[in-house]
């Protein structure tokens, strides 16, 4: 046997080489001072104050959720704190036409794409009406079967292609989710038809309880990208600037018919993975946790924007009174919504013709529920 | 009027509606310059160009998702799945997702995706392309499913399955394809889904039945004519959602019924029709209502299936013992 220097070829050599492009893209740093002008994507003031109003009001909603959720009043919830950059600056740099394919803990950006947050409580609460998206929202319903976004991203990206609208799908999974068959074949499908589709994958570090080191021998998700042919980037999703300067990038080469890109947002989800009985204290420590605390993106945010004189905590606490208020007013509106019937379930089922069997379920539950 | 075969029948079904409405985009493994590996989509990409006669990647899971998001920006794509046997690979995207489309969004979107797929056994395949897997299907709330018996009624129910708003599965039995040509109208004309046809008329028994099991059926019916008993065929062309009004008028004329199906006794729908009838025919029933299905093992290997696959023969065994019970 040759000894391996001797060899011509050195596939180790190849992965190392291709692993060592992916470093962490980041623009805004911890202490909330840039570290990357030239990729600055230069936001006014008052972007930035928007980005950060729905930060603040995306970490209030978490809050209440999670407060309602332990009062019964809320239903099926997945927090979201620590995930508002990757969540809501990758929303940020989307257009109303461009289309989203939720994960079922991508409700904020579902929010600011239009749908009435009564909604998103009552999908929550489990009230068929919940995913009655309003007419000119474009958001699908949260998917709950991990990866199957991704390949329906890549069937609405190619829709606008063959329509020659200029939007994009854009799509969210986890770490856990790059394991899917349906993560390669969508990522896949958008490469080989170049479609404008924008993959994100939120590496908030666990699949539930399942360490991200557990999920594969790749050393960065963002890497999976390149054995597509797409575009792939490595950045700091708790860096709301460097999310949003990368996803507006993969919008415009989108656009312009440059095909998809696929984005790993390095994140970490402070709380559980949903309110039914995870506890994340049998699978991380409160070292881990405190080290991704310090990374939070509100405070080097807030400390960004406070430095150049447009955020204070007046301001704040505006946004926190509001997002109060909107919740309170949103969970009337859901408090409110009609007592599911078995008949609305019915009715609901085909467009058009019901099938016999059902047409003879409809007249005995509507008769039953009529008395 | 032209004869044709049911794969040319079906090719004719695309084409009408690839005419006739430009959102309608066919696609799937090989669909495209190959023309389809049993040529169902022969010459449509050179008529239509490649936007909408296309090749997708090899990933039916990947196929179904393309299918939902097309739909979703107003297409109305028909899909191939190159084996029905393959449908394991994509059974998220059809029952996970297509079939609950309009009922998970409270009917704000509907898809309307036609899924066609070859199955069906006889043809010496290999493993996972014979096997009758309508049964997964057709058990799904928020599908249709249609298996045509023949050509002509290829192509009206194929016409009708694409414009239907909502998901169709279409299953094509490659025994089917080129075993006789049939006189069948160039131009258009639709079948409704959901509708049997009764292919013979009869007195003495109703045999309740679809897909290529019609031809086994009406063969045994002939024979049993012979013998002076008088049976009745009635081939579902749609599986879901049957036409129960169809099979009860019938059952209530003979008085006896049987349920044929190339489909494993435990599996299809056979089941699903003798409880329909006992439902609502009950005191119509002279004999208790019989199954002729192939037995519940794994489909056989190609050299072992027309052991398996049920036949004439079985069907006359059956109906011998219902029609003299």
């Amino acid at each position: 046997m040759a000894a391996n220097k001797d060899k011509q070829f050195d596939p180790v050599e190849t992965l190392h080489a291709i692993e060592e492009k992916f470093e962490m893209f980041q623009i805004l740093n911890e202490e909330g001072e840039i570290v990357n002008k030239d990729a600055d994507p230069q936001l006014s003031d008052d972007e930035l104050v928007e980005l950060m109003t729905r930060m603040v009001y995306t970490r209030i909603l978490d809050q209440r959720s999670i407060s309602l959720n332990r009062q019964g009043r809320l239903g099926f919830y997945a927090p979201t704190a620590g995930q508002e950059a990757s969540q809501l600056a990758s929303q940020f740099a989307l257009e109303k036409e461009d289309f989203i394919l939720p994960g079922y803990r991508d409700v904020p950006q579902m929010l600011f794409h239009g749908l009435p947050l009564s909604a998103a409580f009552l999908w929550s609460r489990g009230h068929f009406q919940g995913g009655a998206i309003p007419e000119g929202v474009n958001v699908f319903p949260p998917q709950i079967i991990i990866g199957a976004q991704y390949i329906q991203a890549a069937g609405i990206a190619l829709g606008f292609q063959k329509r020659g609208t200029k939007a994009v799908a854009m799509t969210y999974t986890g770490d856990g989710g790059t394991s899917q068959g349906d993560f390669y074949e969508g990522i896949n499908f958008a490469g080989a038809y170049r479609s404008p589709a924008i993959f994100i994958i939120q590496n908030n570090q666990y699949a539930i309880s399942t360490p991200r080191e557990a999920q594969t021998a790749a050393k960065t998700l963002a890497q999976k990208g390149i054995a597509a042919g797409i575009p792939s980037i490595l950045v700091d999703g708790m860096d709301p600037l460097a999310v949003y300067a990368v996803t507006r990038d993969a919008r415009e080469r989108a656009v312009n018919g440059d095909g998809p890109t696929l984005i790993e947002a390095l994140c970490y989800r402070y709380g559980p993975h949903t309110m039914a009985g995870d506890d994340p204290t049998r699978y991380r420590t409160s070292e881990t946790d405190s080290e991704w605390e310090k990374r939070d993106p509100l405070i080097r945010f807030r400390t960004y924007l406070e430095a150049k004189g447009i955020w204070n905590e007046e301001k704040e606490n505006e946004v926190i009174e509001r997002a109060k208020e909107e919740i309170k007013e949103a969970i009337k509106v859901a408090d409110a919504a009609p007592k599911q019937k078995v008949s609305d379930f019915i009715n609901i089922m085909y467009k058009g013709e019901l099938p016999y069997n059902l047409q003879e379920q409809l007249d005995i539950y509507t008769e039953k529920e009529s008395k | 009027m032209a004869q044709m075969t049911m794969i040319q029948a079906i090719t004719d079904a695309l084409r009408t509606e690839l005419k006739n409405d430009e959102n309608v985009l066919v696609f799937g493994e090989d669909v495209g310059n190959n023309g389809g590996v049993f040529r169902a989509t022969e010459g449509l990409q050179k008529e239509f160009g490649e936007e909408r006669v296309f090749d997708t990647p090899l990933a039916e899971s990947g196929i179904g998702g393309l299918a939902i998001g097309l739909s979703f920006t107003g297409f109305r794509p028909v899909m191939e799945i190159q084996f029905f046997g393959f449908l394991y690979e994509v059974i998220d995207s059809v029952s996970g997702q297509l079939a609950r489309m309009s009922f998970r969004s409270a009917g704000r979107f509907n898809a309307p995706v036609t899924i066609r797929s070859p199955f069906g056994g006889g043809v010496a395949t290999p493993e996972m392309h014979a096997d009758s897997l309508e049964g997964l299907v057709a058990s799904q709330p928020g599908l249709k499913v249609v298996i045509p018996s023949t050509p002509y009624d290829a192509k009206g129910l194929l016409i009708s399955s694409i414009r239907d708003e909502n998901p169709v599965i279409f299953l094509e039995h490659m025994k089917l394809y080129r075993s006789f040509r049939q006189e069948v109208p160039e131009e258009e004309y639709t079948i409704p889904l959901g509708k049997a046809d009764v292919k013979r008329e009869g007195k003495d028994l109703s045999i309740v039945t679809y897909g290529a099991m019609v031809h086994e059926s009406l063969k045994a019916a002939e024979e049993l004519e012979k013998e002076g008993f008088s049976v009745e065929v009635i081939d579902l062309r749609t599986i879901q959602p049957i036409d129960i009004e169809t099979i009860i008028a019938s059952v209530e004329k003979t008085n006896r019924a049987m349920v044929v199906q190339e489909a494993q006794k435990q599996a299809g729908i056979a089941a699903n029709i003798v409880a329909e009838i006992t439902e609502r025919a009950i005191l119509s029933l002279e004999a208790p209502v019989l199954r002729v299905a192939a037995p519940d093992t794994v489909y056989p290997f190609a050299q072992g299936e027309n052991a398996w696959l049920p036949n004439a023969k079985d069907i006359i065994e059956a109906a011998k013992k219902v029609l003299t019970f």
